[in-house]
């Protein structure tokens, strides 16, 4: 498994724990005098999983089970791969700072906080495409065998 | 991979690259309204990543990687399969074309029920490859 693969799957576990605290933290409110800015936590406790957790799960499985590309690009790989794991959980951790702040005091300057996210979660989306796009591809020798059975 | 999994998991990574653009004109514009109308785009926002990005890809990936006979065709019968790709992004945009212009709920119940036929119609090509290594 390639270090990529490591850092995304064992970051993904981390999102998942978070994410089920955070759940169970949302869940006592009723019962539980907790800070009010828990409320705005909400669609951040659903991107913990979707993209914390299950996005980054399959980006770290795909980098590792798809064919190779060809021909072979191993430092522009590494270069996206890196990229898109440094701005994807930057973006995911300025969401969380930043969802609850804005939540709290609307029109504060913390609403650049999520706008940064938003970019930064983009551009690390993008980086992943461009890096997995040609690996999603049929191998040279099954396609031979295909074109001659055509 | 074969051409059916390339084309599944291209059109997810498309639709991925899709919802997250729709994600992040959601999220900055919740830190700095500059557009209020963008709001509309949260259905689309959810069900182009859940359908469109999730479902489409788990598809391809099954659909290349479950066990394949010794004989052929290795696959079996692919033709649920190829189904499921045309009713699943068929019920994709019979959804979200509604959810964004305010058409009637009807279109919308009409592209679940393609949604959900596209799920039956790979269910029936998946279904004979969930085995063990002793069949």
């Amino acid at each position: 498994m390639p270090p990529l693969t490591r850092w995304f799957i064992r970051i993904a576990f981390l999102y998942l724990v978070v994410g089920l605290l955070l759940g169970l933290l949302l869940a006592l409110r009723p019962i539980l005098p907790l800070p009010p800015f828990l409320t705005g936590t909400i669609p951040v406790y659903f991107h913990l999983f979707l993209v914390g957790w299950l996005t980054q799960l399959i980006f770290g499985t795909v980098f590792w089970l798809f064919p190779p590309a060809d021909p072979p690009r191993p430092e522009l790989e590494a270069r996206l791969g890196w990229s898109a794991l440094l701005l994807l959980n930057a973006g995911l951790l300025f969401r969380v700072v930043g969802e609850p702040a804005v939540a709290l005091r609307p029109g504060s300057p913390w609403g650049w906080l999520l706008v940064i996210s938003a970019i930064c979660q983009w551009v690390g989306g993008l980086a992943y495409v461009i890096l997995v796009w040609p690996r999603a591809r049929e191998r040279a020798r099954a396609k031979g065998r295909r074109e001659e059975a055509a | 991979m074969p051409a059916l999994s390339v084309w599944f998991v291209r059109t997810a990574l498309f639709y991925l690259l899709l919802g997250f653009t729709f994600g992040g004109l959601l999220l900055s514009n919740k830190g700095v309204p500059y557009a209020p109308a963008l709001w509309r785009l949260r259905s689309l926002h959810i069900e182009i990543l859940m359908v469109g990005w999730f479902i489409q890809f788990a598809m391809g990936v099954a659909f290349w990687i479950f066990p394949r006979w010794w004989h052929e065709p290795r696959r079996g019968d692919e033709r649920g399969a190829y189904l499921a790709y045309g009713l699943l992004n068929l019920g994709i945009w019979a959804v979200a074309l509604p959810l964004l212009f305010d058409w009637s709920g009807v279109f919308v119940t009409i592209g679940r029920v393609v949604e959900a036929a596209a799920a039956l119609a790979f269910a029936t090509h998946i279904w004979p490859r969930t085995v063990g290594r002793e069949g």
